[in-house]
């Protein structure tokens, strides 16, 4: 089961989609205005993932090489149209907010960089399991952007919730009367929030490996 | 289940370089046929999806035209299937549609109540603001709402009731009951123009394009009020 653990733990954190290979921006600073937004498009893209390294890693005898990228993307658009028929028609409150990114997910470079790198040459479980866990990787740090820029921005958490579960209220934190602040809500704030999540991360990475070696390296000959 | 299974590796034809090496239009056919074999593969796939979701998108966008009329019009104003009896109307600029739209209208055991009618703000801080208005037979202003708009979240946004922090009378509400002859259309403007409408302060533009697109409105559709009920079902408006 090695590799399945070494999958996650690559998804979830050393090749993380935004925070390692900074992959995929443009939904990361469109929608995490709030953690539902954040969290439903990022599952959205994992079911994406999974689909189409599975589709591709199951079809991998029968693609030529020479022609792999066309198909590829033909592979993934025709998966993001089904989720995005199928959003509509199963969730369409979801789909009136995430409508229009729905269709963005086919021009996420993480998608078609998991299905090149990984699934194109392994197994299906594997591939599958790769393309799940990058878009939980994806959706943890969505989540956390959205988490932060719909507290700064409105006070709230869980905000839209009434979307997915009916009858559930989002929780004020601050104040009622908190005026908001724009720059949680405009795309700057979310730069801002990322760039201090990814110092974050490369520090933590900074300080495991300099603890990793003790010795300096011996001057190659 | 074991990646083996999945993994024939060891029986992967192993294509030797012919002696002549293939015309250029035989490898170009051979893999236009592989790529339009997946072309067809999953355009079948698309195409299934697109039927077995159909029912329900078409109902899902229905309901939600329904519960927008249902805020301008409240159900109990009318007996009528208020999406069936609808007339075609051409692009009006001024009602700020550049397409075509639909009127809808009600009626109770047959007489005119209201109409349901498009607009549109063109002049929103980000653009275009979609506003519906239903009007009833004398000509007064049921209630307005916007359907679509990018204003800015959080500030100007309070010109969709979902978003106006005051739930209790929302921005929108001080056009319920409005008849243009008590506000002529040069006081139709927010109070800052010398009309009679707030506006919240610091974001006065989303409120100026909305409150004037509905006085435009307003003033389009008095003098034609009863053409438009007139005009049998599914007929094209002309000026």
């Amino acid at each position: 089961m090695g590799i399945y653990r070494d999958i996650a733990v690559s998804s979830l954190w050393k090749q993380n989609p935004i925070l390692g290979q900074v992959l995929g921006l443009c939904p990361t600073l469109a929608i995490t205005t709030s953690l539902i937004n954040s969290f439903s498009l990022g599952l959205a893209t994992a079911l994406v993932m999974s689909l189409s390294n599975f589709t591709v890693s199951a079809l991998r005898a029968f693609i030529p090489f020479e022609v792999r990228i066309p198909i590829f993307i033909l592979i993934i658009a025709a998966l993001v149209t089904v989720v995005d028929l199928a959003m509509n028609a199963w969730l369409h409150d979801l789909y009136l907010v995430l409508g229009i990114f729905i269709p963005l997910i086919v021009t996420n470079c993480i998608v078609l960089a998991r299905v090149e790198a990984f699934a194109a040459k392994n197994a299906v479980l594997a591939s599958t399991w790769d393309g799940f866990m990058m878009g939980i990787g994806l959706t943890a740090v969505l989540s956390v952007l959205g988490i932060v820029r719909e507290f700064i921005g409105q006070g709230t958490l869980l905000s839209g919730i009434e979307m997915i579960i009916p009858d559930a209220q989002a929780i004020q934190i601050l104040p009622e009367d908190y005026p908001g602040f724009l720059i949680g809500i405009l795309p700057p704030g979310a730069f801002f929030i990322l760039g201090l999540l990814m110092a974050a991360r490369n520090w933590i990475e900074h300080r495991a490996s300099e603890r990793a070696k003790p010795l300096p390296q011996p001057a190659p000959a | 289940m074991s990646d083996a299974n999945n993994l024939p590796e060891n029986n992967a034809p192993a294509e030797m370089p012919p002696v002549a090496p293939p015309s250029i239009i035989r490898i170009s056919s051979r893999t236009a046929i592989t790529l339009l074999l997946f072309t067809l593969a999953f355009t079948a796939l698309m195409a299934t999806i697109y039927f077995a979701t159909k029912d329900d998108i078409d109902a899902s966008a229905r309901a939600e035209k329904m519960k927008l009329i249902d805020e301008v019009l409240p159900k109990t104003f009318y007996d009528n299937d208020l999406l069936a009896d609808n007339i075609a109307l051409p692009p009006i600029p001024a009602l700020g549609l550049a397409d075509d739209s639909a009127v809808f209208r009600a009626r109770k055991e047959g007489k005119p109540v209201a109409l349901v009618i498009e607009a549109a703000a063109p002049d929103g801080y980000s653009g275009r603001i979609g506003l519906l208005l239903a009007v009833d037979a004398d000509g007064r202003l049921i209630a307005m709402r916007v359907t679509d708009h990018k204003e800015t979240p959080g500030l100007g946004d309070y010109i969709d009731p979902r978003k106006d922090k005051n739930k209790a009378s929302p921005w929108i509400g001080q056009f319920n009951n409005k008849r243009l002859d008590e506000v002529p259309l040069d006081q139709w403007k927010v109070k800052k123009d010398g009309g009679i409408f707030d506006a919240r302060a610091g974001a006065t533009i989303s409120a100026r394009a909305v409150t004037n697109a509905g006085g435009r409105a307003m003033a389009w559709i008095a003098p034609r009020r009863e053409q438009l009920f007139a005009l049998p079902v599914n007929a094209k408006f002309e000026e």
